[in-house]
């Protein structure tokens, strides 16, 4: 049940941190008109075809003790980055970013401009404006974002293995668990964590499907 | 935002923009304006296209013009030389949409409110009371935009613009798809808003009928410049006095009759006179049965030598061969059509068309090639 609580708080600490960072980048990539926009949006989209243990390799490096974001890390707190817990949010944060940002990209653009010409011609500036039209008018999007960072971090496994190992009460993931137990041919153990995670995954698919079908919107109706 | 009340002056809107534009085709627009809007209502007419939106979108701050200078009374919204360009934010100028764009998820009293924002509690309450009240809509605070009719949107997104005690007020065709009486029943109830206001109100319309209900001014917008303003009688009629100079260029000036006005779709059907041809002409300042002449250039007219199918242009007139001249690198064709109409061709077109005296062809102009002159 360790791995099972260690799961959630990972999956749980990157949903918060993805909605925090994927909401501004969202909104820029929804609403500007800069030229060089598709760059940004491949970097953003890059999790989504490189393989985990690509992307868990540069992490480890770049996390390791000789690494830049290691060597800053040891400076600030003192001990190393990599095959700690805040080493696996960092690195799963960059893996489920494309989780994020997508569905908020998606339901921002799908605001009425002259919804926020409306805005801005009643006095609101842009943060007035974010708040008070487009976020409320996104939030099947923002649902979707973050239940959908929350259930790609559950069931992640390459990334953490390769950045935060296999150490029971810190990094062991319920998908570390799972192939710990498979290893050991402990195929009930590992039935039961898989069933877990299992179950996990459709409810919340389902609540996402669930939020985008219904006519979530009262004023949608007419 | 100051949207607390207290002395609103009544300054005068002064507009002079140039902003090109490029559309899909990536053909250019230029919207080359001098305006100036004076307190009460001032319509702003035009065939769709003429560039009303643009205006009113440079105006209120959502679109930047390449030059110019925006000024309401002594306040500068924007001027290119000095590089000042207010926020849209920050220029007080209301905007009412041809959508409304009133916000989905609020309910009426959350719209109206929206702009209230440096005011608190029950002063804010009692301002937003008073304008639900003025544009007569007080019972329906608890509903949302998508609960309450069409006419009485309009009136929240009115009253929403309002609320905060803009500076000058724009509205972009607001009242379409209403019947006349409720048109005018909310006409009303502006006026005596902004009787005591007295702010500038830049209507846009493309019908005729609110022109005359409205009209106190009238600013004519022709392709992206101001054909003519004034009072409502002298802008109607002044287009086609100021295209007589112009005429000298058409081959063809023909007298007609106006038939109809279908103003929905910026077009009006005349009667050639002294024959039964009828054709399509863009919308004029003409009541049905009124006398016009068209003018149309002989190097704007089409010939054809089988009944054309499938073509945008909406005149295809049968005729036959009068005469044809040649002069220089061009033939003048003449065409009886119940009336004569020349058309200036190549001589190539001639002898591929095989054409001669006497045969049988047919005329496309197109609505937009014909022009009214008095």
């Amino acid at each position: 049940m360790e791995a099972l609580w260690l799961s959630t708080k990972l999956a749980a600490s990157v949903m918060v941190i993805l909605l925090a960072i994927g909401m501004p980048v969202a909104y820029w990539l929804a609403y500007s008109s800069w030229r060089g926009k598709f760059l940004v949006e491949s970097v953003v989209a890059l999790p989504l075809v490189l393989p985990p243990t690509v992307l868990g390799f540069y992490a480890l490096v770049a996390m390791g003790p000789r690494g830049p974001l290691g060597k800053l890390w040891i400076a600030l707190f003192g001990h190393g980055l990599a095959f700690t817990f805040g080493g696996l949010i960092l690195a799963s944060v960059l893996y489920s970013f494309p989780f994020a940002v997508q569905p908020l990209i998606v339901s921002f653009e799908g605001v009425d401009r002259r919804l926020l010409d409306a805005s801005a011609v009643l006095g609101a500036g842009s943060v007035r404006t974010f708040l008070r039209v487009i976020l409320p008018l996104s939030l099947p999007g923002v649902i979707t974002a973050a239940v959908l960072s929350f259930a790609h971090t559950l069931g992640e496994f390459g990334v953490v293995l390769m950045v935060g190992g296999n150490l029971a009460g810190v990094t062991r993931t319920v998908s570390i668990d799972i192939y710990d137990h498979v290893q050991s041919l402990e195929y009930g153990e590992a039935n039961r964590m898989a069933l877990v995670l299992l179950v996990i995954s459709f409810a919340v698919l389902s609540v996402v499907y669930a939020v985008n079908r219904r006519v979530w919107m009262p004023w949608a109706a007419k | 935002m100051d949207a607390v009340g207290g002395e609103v002056s009544a300054a005068m809107l002064l507009a002079q923009i140039r902003k090109e534009r490029r559309d899909a085709q990536a053909r250019s627009f230029v919207l080359d304006v001098s305006i100036e809007v004076s307190p009460g209502i001032t319509i702003l007419f035009g065939a769709s296209g003429a560039g009303k939106s643009t205006l009113l979108d440079c105006i209120a701050g959502l679109v930047r013009p390449d030059d110019g200078q925006i000024t309401v009374g002594t306040d500068v919204l924007f001027d290119s030389a000095r590089g000042i360009d207010l926020p849209a934010s920050k220029r007080r100028v209301a905007y009412v949409f041809q959508t409304l764009a009133l916000f989905p998820h609020l309910n009426s009293e959350e719209n109206v409110a929206y702009g209230l924002t440096a005011l608190r509690g029950k002063e804010k309450q009692d301002r937003v009371e008073a304008i639900l009240k003025a544009f007569r809509v007080e019972k329906l605070r608890k509903q949302k935009p998508g609960e309450i009719s069409g006419g009485e949107r309009q009136r929240i997104a009115l009253a929403r613009s309002l609320v905060a005690e803009p500076r000058v007020l724009l509205l972009d065709e607001p009242l379409t798809g209403l019947d006349a009486e409720l048109k005018s029943a909310i006409v009303d109830d502006l006026r005596a808003w902004n009787a005591a206001k007295g702010i500038p109100v830049l209507y846009v319309t493309h019908s005729r009928e609110e022109v005359d209900a409205l009209g106190e001014r009238v600013i004519a917008l022709d392709n992206g410049c101001v054909a003519s303003a004034g009072a409502p009688m002298d802008v109607l009629n002044a287009p086609r006095r100021k295209k007589l100079a112009q005429a000298a260029g058409f081959e063809n000036l023909l007298p007609a009759a106006v038939l109809d006005l279908r103003e929905a779709d910026g077009v009006m059907r005349v009667r050639l006179q002294e024959s039964t041809c009828e054709i399509e002409v863009p919308l004029g300042y003409a009541t049905a049965g009124s006398r016009v002449r068209v003018a149309i250039r002989a190097g704007d007219i089409l010939l054809a030598t089988e009944r054309p199918h499938g073509l945008s242009a909406r005149n295809v007139i049968e005729g036959r061969i009068l005469s044809l001249e040649q002069r220089g690198t061009k033939v003048i064709a003449r065409v009886d059509c119940g009336i004569a109409f020349v058309v200036h061709i190549t001589p190539g077109a001639v002898r591929a068309l095989d054409l001669a005296t006497g045969r049988k062809v047919w005329l496309v102009v197109k609505t937009n090639s014909c022009h009214l002159v008095d």
